[in-house]
């Protein structure tokens, strides 16, 4: 009930814009091919999943942005756990990681396609590499982020360092993890799209190419709509694993759907 | 009350000295110290702000090396963390993904001591600090002196003989403090350990000690080490007494004498 009054503002004020909204396609007449009415891009998305497949392209482009936000998150914290175990390695295998983000990922996604193809495999990598870099640097500050009473206590234990790693740094990393997972999670969608746009025939990327192709911008915003609910409904299904995983942690939510 | 049960020296520290260094200068914590603490003994230790208290602890814990001198420890030289000793800290350090009984048992799962027979120890304790049936729950939904508590259970888990405490409770309210000290009173008579108590009130210096080591400041060497003959347990009726009040004021007056900052 308290949910229910607490959604009721926004729910009003978003159903005023869309009747305001149409209001001005149909009075002034805009053309639909410049900005569609609300109305139009409902009819685009109804139509859309019952004529054109939207589900099948949505799933695509969703498998496509999980498996590579998962591929890219393991690769972040094996590397992120290799760097602090190893300091050496930080001297060694950081400067290039740098170097790799700099490097815009829509830059090399052309190339990333040559590599691997036209099929998801290419939007995979593509993902990956956007989704790798957020987790491993807050892996690496997470597991160096330890309070200084915590490793005394640990030392004066006489733990080993593979103890202090299991029963102190890797917990007091997850909080740090997930922040990164986060930032990871939003960008995937991105990388996924990015590289539909470069080069492939499935997914809700290429469907909105060819949507602009045929200046169908109401099949384009529709699409923009189902990245949302993409978008919101991955995020959100993160931040109810962070709940349960790191429950001690109430700096979690920094941002909301 | 003599300071005996087993007898020989559980502490024992020989001209100690530490000395750190920052950039170009030297600054000397501690200058030249000789302790002997007795089996079964609560001592205290007390002086101003960077008399070198905790760096002493750091020491006898094996945490650090100090610059020359000896601490033999149940008669071996310490030569770093060892497992005969439980801390205390200032601040409770309660992992907060761990449960109350995850965190007492922590040291067990370090020095890879059976679980089971050390979860009924841990239990044990929970109930002796006035934890039981808080196992479950997780610190953050503790009050501090109950973290403190919990810390406290902690340090005893594994049945080191010397349990170190530096200042665990200067972080409670007054009224807190007080059970506290009351507290460790009953827990250090039920479970016999060896007490090496840091602290910056006087009043719980000598409410607690046997003996009450007094420092001067930096660089911290011994002013003088007061014996507590007051017969246990003590009760908080027992520092309204003349004989409490004069050991109290003696100490003021040996730390107001240096004219360099007293303690509290």
């Amino acid at each position: 009930m308290a949910r229910l009054r607490h959604a009721a503002l926004p729910l009003t004020v978003f159903v005023i814009f869309l009747a305001v909204w149409e209001a001005i396609i149909r009075g002034l007449e805009v053309p639909s091919y410049l900005v569609p009415a609300p109305s139009a891009v409902a009819g685009a998305f109804w139509r859309g999943f019952t004529q054109a497949r939207y589900l099948d392209h949505a799933m695509i482009t969703g498998f496509q942005a999980i498996a590579g936000f998962i591929a890219g998150s393991l690769l972040g914290i094996a590397i992120g756990a290799m760097v602090v175990v190893f300091p050496v390695a930080e001297r060694i295998v950081y400067p290039y990681i740098v170097a790799l983000q700099t490097v815009p990922k829509v830059a090399v996604a052309p190339l990333i396609i040559v590599w691997f193809g036209f099929g998801i495999e290419s939007k995979i990598v593509i993902v990956a590499l956007v989704s790798l870099f957020p987790v491993l640097v807050n892996v690496i500050a997470g597991l160096k982020a330890v309070d200084q009473d915590r490793l005394d206590l640990m030392s004066a234990l006489g733990a080993t360092r593979w103890q202090i790693m299991r029963y102190l740094r890797l917990p007091n990393a997850l909080p740090f993890v997930f922040a990164g997972l986060n930032t990871a999670i939003v960008f995937s969608v991105i990388g996924a799209i990015v590289g539909e746009f470069v080069g492939a025939n499935k997914g809700i990327g290429f469907l909105i190419l060819q949507a602009n192709f045929a200046l169908d911008i109401a099949a384009a915003f529709a699409l923009f709509v189902v990245l949302s609910i993409m978008g919101v409904t991955m995020h959100a299904t993160l931040q109810w694993i962070q709940r349960k995983v790191v429950f001690w942690s109430r700096a979690e939510e920094h941002f909301r759907p | 009350m003599e300071h005996a049960g087993g007898g020989g020296a559980a502490l024992e520290i020989r001209g100690l000295r530490m000395v750190y260094r920052r950039g170009d200068a030297a600054v000397e914590a501690i200058a030249g110290l000789d302790l002997d603490v007795a089996d079964r003994e609560f001592v205290a230790i007390v002086g101003p702000s960077g008399c070198g208290k905790s760096t002493l602890l750091k020491l006898v814990t094996g945490l650090r090396q100090a610059t020359s001198g000896r601490i033999t420890l149940h008669g071996r030289p310490v030569a770093g963390p060892r497992p005969d000793v439980g801390i205390v800290f200032q601040s409770p350090v309660l992992f907060p993904w761990r449960t109350v009984l995850d965190n007492v048992l922590l040291p067990a799962d370090v020095l890879k001591l059976p679980r089971a027979q050390y979860t009924d120890r841990a239990k044990e304790l929970l109930e002796l600090v006035g934890l039981g049936g808080f196992e479950t729950m997780y610190p953050q939904e503790l009050s501090g002196g109950m973290q403190q508590r919990a810390a406290i259970a902690r340090a005893l888990v594994h049945d080191a003989p010397l349990l170190l405490m530096d200042e665990p409770f200067g972080a409670l309210d007054a009224m807190t403090r007080e059970q506290m000290n009351l507290e460790l009173q009953r827990i250090w008579a039920a479970s016999r350990k060896t007490v090496v108590f840091i602290t910056h009130s006087i009043a719980e210096a000598v409410f607690l000690a046997d003996r009450i080591v007094v420092m001067s400041p930096r660089p911290g060497r011994i002013l003088e080490i007061i014996s507590n003959p007051m017969p246990r347990l003590r009760t908080m009726e027992d520092t309204l007494s003349p004989e409490f009040g004069a050991m109290v004021h003696h100490v003021r007056g040996l730390l107001g004498g240096g004219g360099t900052g007293a303690a509290l």
